[in-house]
């Protein structure tokens, strides 16, 4: 197996006195998509905030292609090539495919906006995830339906050579066809060497499209686990329990953290 | 080139809306396909000005006459004006209801200074060092909130007023549009840093600015038009000769750009409008302006005696700012960040986008254009009356902006909906005024009546948009 591109170890995060992530390791091979999974509150969310530069830590090491960095502010992880897809997808309704794509990072020529140029690259982005979804790049994002929009807001990530993508259930909202789509999208990402984490509910959608499984039970990671050799059933133990035969927590962690 | 096609044919399956070549048949299309999806763009405002000119010229045949038609833009200016600042507040979703009486005030400081010739020796001790501290003041919010063109605005102002040079007219309407940016500072800060609701921020200022005004003015009105630059402003025209190189210059940039825009993008193989497309637009919008100049060039006088012939400044004065903030919409960064805070602004936020920076921003550019407005209003009616900019100057500003399509709830609107709604907002006081025995009830339910239909327009296209 190859070198993890995003290895985080021993990451302690804090709210005041309530203590949300103990000592968490987690790793992101490029190539492969990792599913972090996990109950309400087990800190998922808290994580990605964590790596998202947004939330700051207490303790812990992060390393990014070798080297330690340390992500305390958001432009951090956008300058060493991390993308998040937010659940809430974060795009101007008033504003078109192109224009959303390129949000807050416009091509410029001579001080002035260089649409075309951008169009274009939207296009690319776009092609190379093979998107058939959407017709044109100059739609406006509020004709769009919820799977073009999450499209969007993946190639959004795609765009800027990004390295290691962050999608928060971007499957949440969808019907089948357009999960299904998504979820093809998702296993491109991969396969075009990305380090892609998926964090999700949906044990279906993990199985089918994870490389390894990252359970977290109480803001500690229950077991990292191989998609194919585990089966669905011991990872919803590990979400619920902490723990599922030899996997898992020592049933005395279990105890200390309930 | 059987390369190129393949690649065109191959994308055009992918993206099969985007056409790569955009001729003249394919420009109608896309805009018959935009009304039909619910985005009627100017055409309602269009229409308005259509049908109010037939009405008009039915009730009175003097409506149509080149000297009636020619007085309009400077009974509109200061509408335009106002409107065209107030855009940038509603396309955030905010408003601003001092603009109005911030151009009021901006306008009494500046006609005080130019009557007594020496605003600090005219004025009240307190009041005039409040006028400086409060420039200083917002000078350095301005510096913090790293607004720097407006900083460098109100340091004009400033420097204006502390070097008497507002004795000359010129330079007091300098000073004006420096409080006016002063004021933009001071409302931005307060609704985007210290979160107050833009209505209530702008309610008490619309009241207190009023009170301001009657500071400056010492209660007692000033006469504009002996001032004469100020007073030109909306009452004379540009010499014929000039009228040309005014048309010419502005279609030449137009169809130049146009040109040039769409051969390099063809180059770069990027889509573009066909040759053909620009030259029967250039060719069109050409034609419009150069019959224009041609009227406007004529004399329009009613008697024998006098000469009125040329475009009027105030028109020029309209479409030179109309022009210079579209394209600071559409064409630079700060344009497009402005429309995705008004579409959402958390989107904005999370884009890496200085949010309270673009809404700062915003409201100087609206308190300076209101400033700048009250100048305009100032010379139309040819004096800096107790009251200027109050009343219903500003609902006239904000109808003027809605009846041409711009949103209240943020993120759609154009520059061009400001000018043509102030259009359709004069024409009924103008019109009415030629029958005499129309007493002025008529004009207040008239205007009403013509903001709700076309409110109703707007929504009703917006239901078929949702509608799908």
């Amino acid at each position: 197996m190859s070198e993890p591109i995003l290895e985080i170890s021993k990451l302690n995060k804090s709210f005041g006195p309530v203590h949300v992530l103990h000592d968490v390791d987690f790793k992101v091979y490029p190539g492969e998509v990792t599913a972090l999974v996990g109950d309400n509150g087990a800190g998922k969310s808290t994580l990605v905030k964590c790596i998202a530069g947004i939330n700051g830590y207490e303790s812990g090491e992060v390393t990014f292609e070798g080297k330690r960095v340390v992500l305390d502010d958001p432009r951090v992880p956008t300058r060493l090539g991390i993308e998040f897809v937010y659940q809430d997808l974060a795009l101007a309704d008033n504003l078109d495919i192109t224009q959303n794509m390129f949000l807050g990072r416009e091509i410029r020529r001579f001080g002035f906006l260089a649409d075309g140029e951008m169009e274009r690259k939207a296009r690319e982005a776009l092609a190379s995830l093979s998107v058939r979804t959407v017709s044109s790049v100059r739609q406006v994002v509020a004709s769009l339906s919820g799977g073009q929009r999450q499209t969007v807001a993946i190639a959004k990530a795609v765009l800027w050579d990004s390295k290691v993508v962050f999608l928060d259930e971007p499957t949440a909202a969808l019907g089948v066809a357009q999960t299904r789509q998504v979820l093809d999208l998702v296993r491109r990402l991969a396969d075009q060497g990305r380090g892609v984490v998926l964090i999700s509910h949906n044990m279906n959608d993990v199985m089918e499209v994870a490389d390894r499984v990252c359970a977290l039970y109480l803001g500690r990671v229950a077991a990292e686990v191989s998609a194919k050799e585990t089966s669905t059933a011991q990872i919803v133990e590990l979400i619920t329990s902490g723990r599922s035969g030899d996997l898992g927590l020592a049933p005395a962690t279990v105890d200390k953290s309930i | 080139m059987s390369t190129t096609t393949g690649s065109t044919a191959e994308r055009a399956s992918e993206f099969s809306l985007d056409v790569e070549r955009r001729d003249v048949r394919g420009a109608i299309r896309e805009w018959i396909d935009r009304l039909r999806g619910g985005d009627p763009g100017a055409l309602p405002s269009i229409l308005g000005i259509v049908v109010l000119g037939i009405i008009f010229s039915q009730v009175s045949s003097r409506f149509l006459t080149s000297y009636n038609i020619g007085n309009l833009p400077g009974q509109g200016a200061y509408i335009a004006v106002i409107g065209l600042g107030l855009v940038f507040v509603l396309l955030l979703g905010e408003i601003d209801l001092s603009a109005g009486t911030t151009g009021g005030m901006a306008a009494g400081f500046a006609a005080r200074a130019v009557f007594s010739g020496d605003l600090h020796g005219a004025l009240d001790a307190g009041v005039y060092w409040s006028l400086l501290g409060f420039l200083v003041a917002a000078l350095a919010l301005a510096v913090w909130l790293r607004t720097w063109s407006g900083a460098a605005v109100i340091l004009i102002g400033l420097v204006v007023i502390l070097a008497n040079l507002d004795k000359h007219v010129f330079w007091a309407i300098i000073a004006a549009v420096g409080i006016g940016a002063a004021v933009g500072v001071f409302t931005g800060f307060l609704v985007a840093k210290v979160r107050i609701p833009s209505f209530v921020v702008t309610l008490a200022l619309f009241l207190a600015w009023q009170g301001v005004l009657l500071f400056a003015l010492n209660s007692q009105s000033i006469n504009t038009s002996n001032f004469d630059l100020w007073n030109g402003l909306t009452q004379k025209n540009l010499s014929p000769t000039w009228s040309w190189v005014f048309t010419i210059v502005v279609l030449a940039l137009y169809v130049g750009y146009t040109l040039i825009k769409s051969i390099t993008a063809q180059r770069a193989g990027l889509a573009a409008d066909t040759l053909q497309l620009v030259v029967v637009r250039g060719g069109v919008v050409s034609a419009i302006g150069i019959v224009l100049t041609v009227l406007a060039n004529r004399n329009r006088s009613s008697n024998q005696y006098g000469r009125i012939e040329g475009i009027p400044w105030a028109a020029v004065i309209v479409v030179v700012l109309m022009i210079a903030c579209s394209i600071g919409l559409s064409k630079t960064q700060w344009g497009r960040h402005l429309y995705a805070t008004g579409g959402n602004a958390e989107a904005a936020r999370r884009a890496g986008i200085d949010v309270d920076h673009v809404r700062v921003s915003a409201f100087i550019l609206c308190s300076s254009f209101g400033a700048f407005g009250g100048i305009l209003l100032a010379s139309q009616s040819f004096s800096v009356s107790l009251n200027l900019g109050a009343g219903n100057i500003l609902l006239f500003s904000v109808a003027a902006a809605v009846i041409g399509g711009t949103s209240l709830f943020g993120g759609r609107g154009k520059p061009r909906d400001a000018v043509l709604g102030a259009l359709v907002i004069v024409m009924i006081p103008n019109g009415l005024g030629l029958k005499a025995n129309l007493g002025p009830q008529y004009q207040q339910v008239i205007t009403g009546v013509v903001l709700l239909v076309a409110a109703s327009v707007d929504a009703i296209s917006r239901r078929r948009t949702a509608k799908g």
